[in-house]
């Protein structure tokens, strides 16, 4: 984490979804940024999904294709006006295709603080076995 | 008394003042036909913040996924505030690979102006979600006051 201390931060603009399944909830849909990572036990993924709250989040998963979709509620009340806006609000909706090694009955999902952890475990005939070669 | 204001510049009014104050009505009126207007902040800022208002508060809102609250400094003055902070993102493991790297991390800060006067004794920010809130009273003298008019 050293190198990324001294970073300062810059604001991305928000990816707007052009969705290949038509929406029927009015308002934007955005990609929400993801990290991805794997280890030998299992891959894991963290999208950042501000302002979604447990309820209103979606974890599907299809012929190996995981969706996952958050619905943010507008945060304004009905009196406030706009002063100065700089993002949207929208849902959030991303979809990945799973390797057949993902044990599908183990994936662990969690909403913290806004980013969604969800753990994807390997099936056990995935895990890499060491393997012990005699000599002698 | 005239109507409409002059398109051409009148004396106390520069071209260029006035070339902006044409810009900013175009756009109010763009805006408001395709909704909502957004205006794109000057290159390194984070975080993006939407400001508004009711008759009594100021609301400053931002996306901060992942910060806890103990990350965040946030100090108010008359007319702005400043949020600063800092986004952690949990180191991994050493054999970890991986396939998408989107998420940053890193120290921010930056400075809000606001229209008006706020009562600064009286500010409250609270993150959930990973959205901070921070709600900032208007000053007495700020606040809209309804006129009644009475009839003669």
């Amino acid at each position: 984490m050293t190198a990324s201390e001294a970073k300062a931060l810059e604001a991305k603009e928000k990816q707007e979804v052009s969705a290949d399944v038509e929406q029927t909830r009015p308002g934007p849909t955005f990609t929400p940024a993801v990290d991805i990572f794997e280890t030998d036990t299992g891959i894991t993924l963290l999208a950042d999904m501000p302002g979604v709250k447990a309820k209103k989040l979606d974890i599907d998963l299809q012929k190996s294709v995981l969706t996952i979709k958050g619905e943010v509620d507008a945060p304004e009340g009905p009196n406030e006006t706009d002063v100065l806006r700089e993002y949207n609000t929208g849902s959030y909706v991303r979809q990945f295709a799973l390797s057949d090694a993902i044990d599908q009955s183990k994936i662990h999902a969690e909403l913290k603080e806004g980013v969604l952890k969800l753990v994807l475990p390997k099936a056990e005939k995935a895990v890499p076995r060491k393997i012990a070669v005699k000599t002698g | 008394m005239a109507i409409m204001r002059p398109f051409w510049p009148t004396r106390d009014s520069s071209v260029f003042g006035e070339l902006d104050r044409m810009r900013r009505d175009m756009e109010r009126l763009f805006g408001g036909l395709s909704g909502r207007s957004f205006r794109q902040p000057t290159a390194g800022v984070f975080p993006l913040t939407n400001v508004t208002e009711d008759n009594d508060n100021y609301y400053v809102r931002a996306e901060l996924p992942g910060t806890k609250a103990e990350d965040l400094d946030i100090s108010v003055r008359g007319d702005g505030l400043s949020i600063a902070g800092e986004r952690k993102l949990p180191e991994e493991k050493e054999d970890a690979r991986y396939h998408r790297k989107e998420r940053e991390a890193g120290k921010f800060s930056r400075m809000i102006g606001l229209p008006g006067q706020i009562n600064t004794e009286k500010v409250e920010a609270h993150c959930t979600d990973g959205m901070l809130t921070i709600v900032l009273p208007k000053a007495e003298a700020a606040k809209p006051r309804q006129i009644s008019v009475k009839a003669a």
